[in-house]
């Protein structure tokens, strides 16, 4: 007599039930993000019980709502870190992983962005940078190439993309990381580490949206856009010995900074 | 300071009564005139193992509140009416998920920056319709210092129970002005119903019964979401189906409980010929109004709805079914005045009078005046 057994994803486990069907375009990082990141509260061991995922509109905010069963916060656009300060602050004992679009967290939530880095909050922060507004069908973001045509830039986007994370770092964040979705391992050991750091933790990941951005940049399928990043991300420390101008169109990735957790005045 | 006799400033009666309440997180921006209610909170809140925090601008200020009331502690902002405009998709995501909040608005003139600290109704109508899509809004009146700290202590209660916002619509004249206030000794607050792991598959949302809230850290595993959702949680942007069993419900749970919130102050109105209608402290200028007219002869009444919303239809319509004449008054140019008129213009004459200069009391002379035309 022979069995078969359903082949289940090594993450499955972590999935709420009734969200098993993903929404996510063919190609999209989203799906690799989500992997590295359960990946990461597995290595861990993580009873997710002790956590609650917070995010806010546009694609990635689908990442945790509703695929990740745990208690989830998915808020109004661009306002997950508003959200995030009040859970963690209430409930000190949560952890509190909030992850959102470039868009979500850039643009339209901006603000919020700098202050909850001015303030440390002790917050792991996962933006998914996919330099364009996907959801809504590829206009330009603050992410987006100088001279890309989108949607709503027909005749190529102006004005300079935000360094994420030379912003937060600027604004006080203590931990920051930068990857792609080339980098898959690395990902999930940056998440490892903003878990155990206390403060604000801020992990940038570039990730490919070939329905919107790869048709509109002519940098094409998920695949040829990953293959992008792959060959362009530029280890930091190589970085370091590299005239600013050779990293012009390149991904410096790696932790960026990690300042040790200063004492609160209470001792916590 | 429950069980005290205090000379206190309105505003910071209201701060009281949020603590008397059980208020144990705050999140707010400075605003003229509400800022004292921020100042007193950041004071008290850390001696009482609360959280005090002051955001960046008001659309934080209500997200972390929202944030923290997932967590299970009661939450309130404090704002005046340009900082009401940035809360109100905040308010609707409030609504939407049925997040127990407390939005205290001390009014003052607009629109746009307007004036600072001077008295105003002028966000009676933002209070319910500022928000876009369809919902019904909770909101009360307070016309004291007294009131401040009275219905401060409803919102929460009234928050709680029905697990949505509660707006206190005060103005500066209210926050800013100082009386006797009496703190009663021993408050029962209204405790929120939480959902538990053993009542797993029943509704956490959209129950006009009200369902227990699945708050975080319980291993719930709450889903919550803005978008359309069902009683689990689980969001349908696909379906109209969907959406028309999520504006029903949610407003039914409201509608159906209209008769316990509404709540109408009244006097003189059996044998009176006319009626003052009025909010806040304006109402009490009526009430004042209408007994001096009562002096000099005229059959003069005063009616004074405490909550705002959902309207007081009913009770307007029971109570000015004999009158002659009612007039609306306001500080504003007639925002509640269409709802009166809705309500009971096919009954009676329905008029509004607004102060001479908009963000002083009516002059009683004026309403006087118009009483004898």
């Amino acid at each position: 007599m022979t069995t078969t057994q359903e082949a289940r994803h090594p993450m499955a486990k972590y999935l709420r039930p009734g969200a098993e069907v993903t929404t996510f375009c063919p190609g999209c990082g989203d799906g690799m993000i989500a992997h590295s990141v359960l990946r990461a509260l597995d290595d861990d061991g993580a009873d997710l019980d002790d956590f609650a995922f917070v995010c806010g509109i546009g694609c990635a905010g689908w990442i945790p709502s509703p695929y990740i069963n745990v208690d989830t916060l998915h808020t109004t656009h661009g306002r997950p870190l508003a959200f995030a300060t009040g859970v963690k602050l209430a409930q000190p004992d949560t952890k509190v992983v909030v992850i959102s679009g470039d868009g979500d967290l850039t643009a339209i939530g901006g603000n919020h962005l700098i202050h909850a880095a001015r303030r440390d909050m002790d917050l792991t922060v996962i933006c998914v940078n996919n330099r364009i507004y996907g959801m809504t069908g590829g206009q330009v973001a603050p992410t987006t190439p100088e001279g890309v045509k989108t949607a709503t830039t027909p005749y190529g986007a102006e004005g300079r993309p935000f360094d994420l994370c030379r912003l937060v770092e600027a604004a006080g964040a203590t931990y920051v990381a930068r990857w792609t979705t080339a980098q898959p391992r690395f990902i999930t050991r940056s998440v490892k580490r903003a878990l155990a750091h206390k403060g604000f933790a801020f992990i940038e990941v570039m990730s490919q949206c070939p329905v919107h951005f790869g048709k509109l940049s002519g940098e094409g399928s998920g695949a040829h856009m990953h293959d992008i990043m792959r060959d362009n991300s530029v280890p930091l420390r190589r970085a370091a010995g590299l005239d600013p101008a050779d990293l012009d169109g390149k991904w410096v990735v790696g932790e960026l900074t990690h300042v040790a957790a200063v004492p609160s005045a209470a001792g916590g | 300071m429950t069980g005290d006799r205090r000379f206190l400033q309105g505003n910071i009666a209201c701060a009281e009564g949020a603590l008397a309440a059980g208020c144990r997180f705050f999140a707010g921006y400075p605003i003229t005139p509400a800022t004292e209610i921020a100042e007193h909170l950041a004071q008290q809140l850390p001696l009482k193992e609360g959280v005090f925090i002051q955001m960046e601008d008001e659309i934080a200020s209500i997200g972390a509140i929202i944030g923290a009331s997932w967590t299970g502690a009661k939450v309130m902002t404090a704002t005046s009416g340009p900082g009401l405009s940035l809360m109100q998709e905040n308010i609707g995501y409030a609504i939407g998920t049925e997040t127990p909040c407390v939005i205290v608005d001390v009014q003052r003139g607009g629109p746009s920056t307007g004036i600072p600290a001077v008295p105003s109704q002028s966000d009676m109508v933002q209070a319910a319709r500022g928000s876009h899509g369809d919902y019904e809004s909770i909101a009360f009146a307070p016309s004291s210092a007294q009131e401040m700290f009275d219905l401060t202590v409803r919102a929460f209660d009234t928050a709680e129970r029905m697990r949505t916002p509660v707006l206190l619509m005060a103005d500066a004249a209210v926050g800013h002005m100082r009386e006797i206030v009496e703190m009663p000794v021993q408050l029962n607050p209204v405790e929120r119903k939480l959902a538990t792991i053993e009542d797993n598959g029943a509704p956490r949302f959209l129950d006009e019964q009200v369902a227990p809230m699945p708050i975080f850290g319980r291993g719930l595993k709450a889903h919550v979401t803005g978008s359309c959702h069902d009683e689990v949680g689980m969001r349908n942007v696909v379906d109209a189906e969907a959406l028309d069993h999520y504006v029903r419900r949610l407003s039914g749970k409201i509608r159906n409980a209209r008769a316990e919130l509404v709540d109408v102050q009244a006097g003189d109105t059996e044998d009176a010929e006319i009626l003052l209608v009025g909010w806040g402290l304006v109402g009490r200028a009526a009430q004042a109004i209408a007994t001096q007219a009562r002096l000099a002869g005229r059959r003069v009444g005063w009616i004074r709805p405490i909550t705002v919303w959902p309207f007081a239809d009913v009770e307007l319509r029971d109570l000015c079914s004999d009158a002659k004449r009612v007039i609306v008054l306001e500080n504003n140019l007639g925002q509640m005045l269409p709802y009166v008129q809705a309500a009971i213009g096919n009954l009676t004459e329905v008029e509004g009078l607004s102060p001479k200069i908009l963000g002083t009391l009516h002059r009683p002379a004026d309403v006087l005046e118009r009483i004898a035309a």
